[in-house]
């Protein structure tokens, strides 16, 4: 039985079928209305997220399944101190596939091991969050056509930011990807990516200021500097206005950039920004419904 | 001086760190098999001033010592058939762990799941890092011991 638990789980052959998919769904909806008719998603959230459980509960309702779950962990069994395992091991019973969130890293794993049912991790603590990865590769792949042969520009909390690292390890597989990471000294990109990326012989650079690169970038993914990832509130407060993007800097940029941001935004990006054409961080939200279709299609065995 | 006799067919782990014996015999899970066991705690030894040694008598393919590479690099494993040393074993690092060692990370599911074991696997071979199956989190304290070396 297959799994989503990890943005590599899937090979760069798998992920080709399964964008290809999305974008038949994107383009021909209906065909796909009724095709998990009879199907039951569970969503497992142990800690709150408005957007990825409802995107996973557009997604199964688009296909014609149905939903069912919880979205706090004071409202499911693990209030009462259930493990993980079991829980899923119920869950099997119940449903046909299971997304789960919860704040503890790993707990994806655990849940895939003991499971009935396939697994799609919607996000471990600040570990893995692949469908948001593949969210972003669908993105880049509708909007500028390709994966690969681009230099982006990653911004922000390099440090934490977990859709950060599981995208630079999906775009590694890819061919002439540039990366540049824009931080501030304390959320700098972790030693082991750019150890990773010097072993592959892929480029990159480490910059402080945005301004200084942004004519070169063909796409930049801004991150926000997460609140529930710091220790320490003094920290956070000096650090989370370090960059914000906004129409005089985007003067500067190229007219075929894309902006991606993983949602939610809290300032990094200036309202004013959102009117500018190459704003796709909304759109992306629309392609994270079409590629949660897809990966549930996938695998419940659906696709044809 | 203590003379403990000969094994006829087994293993002696030599060199083994002074007051570690009963670590190793323990992540060998020697108590759970049926054979003779001697621990000798700090022996005399030219090389190391005080050592243990452990001598197992059991089936040869009985034992699986791959852990010994990764608790203890310095060991001498020396097989023995016949009464004689027939070949002194290369520790090879596993490539999983299994309730040796825990994961350090607040943040893992490990942390607070009950009945799980704890698993690591070799994920350099070359630099020995071992991370944590479920939140990957590297664990660090065996480089600090090599460095401190």
């Amino acid at each position: 039985m297959r799994h989503l638990i990890s943005p590599l789980d899937f090979t760069t052959e798998e992920l080709d079928r399964l964008f290809d998919l999305a974008a038949d769904i994107e383009h021909a909806p209906s065909k796909y209305a009724h095709i998990c008719e009879g199907k039951i998603l569970a969503t497992c959230f142990y800690e709150p997220s408005t957007r990825t459980r409802l995107s996973f509960e557009s997604a199964m309702i688009r296909l014609g399944g149905k939903v069912i779950g919880f979205s706090d962990a004071n409202s499911s069994s693990a209030a009462k101190g259930e493990s993980v395992s079991d829980t899923i091991r119920v869950i099997s019973c119940y449903a046909d596939i299971c997304a789960i969130r919860h704040p503890k890293e790993g707990a994806a794993t655990v849940a895939s091991s003991k499971s009935l049912i396939p697994v799609v991790n919607a996000g471990d603590g600040g570990h893995q969050h692949p469908t948001q990865t593949l969210t972003d590769l669908l993105t880049i792949r509708s909007l500028k056509g390709r994966l690969g042969g681009f230099t982006i520009g990653l911004c922000g909390d390099l440090k934490f930011g977990r859709t950060v690292h599981s995208l630079i390890h999906a775009l590694v597989r890819y061919e002439n990807v540039n990366f540049i990471f824009i931080s501030p000294e304390e959320l700098r990109i972790p030693d082991y990516i750019t150890e990773m990326l010097k072993e592959k012989g892929i480029p990159y650079r480490e910059v402080i200021r945005l301004e200084d690169v942004l004519p070169e970038l063909d796409l930049l993914y801004m991150t926000r500097v997460q609140k529930e990832r710091f220790f320490n509130e003094e920290d956070y407060v000096r650090l989370k206005d370090f960059y914000i993007l906004t129409t005089e800097k985007m003067e500067l940029a190229k007219d075929d950039m894309l902006i991606l941001h993983p949602l939610p935004r809290v300032n990094e990006i200036d309202v004013e920004v959102d009117e500018d054409p190459r704003a796709a961080y909304f759109r992306q939200a629309q392609y994270g419904v079409y590629v949660r279709m897809a990966l549930i299609i996938t695998l419940l065995g659906l696709a044809k | 001086m203590l003379n403990v006799g000969k094994i006829e067919e087994g293993f002696v782990l030599d060199h083994i760190k002074a007051g570690k014996s009963l670590n190793i015999y323990d992540n060998l899970h020697l108590d759970k098999l049926d054979c003779t066991v001697a621990i000798i705690k700090n022996a005399r030894s030219d090389k190391m001033g005080k050592k243990d040694i452990l001598k197992v008598e059991c089936d040869i393919n009985m034992l699986d010592l791959d852990i010994l590479a990764f608790l203890d690099h310095s060991i001498t494993v020396n097989v023995i058939k016949n009464g004689e040393i027939v070949e002194k074993k290369d520790l090879v690092l596993p490539k999983e762990i299994k309730n040796v060692i825990r994961c350090h990370n607040p943040r893992c599911i490990t942390s607070i799941e009950q009945g799980l074991p704890q698993i690591f696997f070799l994920a350099d071979e070359q630099k020995e890092i071992y991370r944590c199956k479920y939140c990957e989190e590297k664990y660090a304290e065996r480089r600090r011991e090599r460095r401190s070396k």
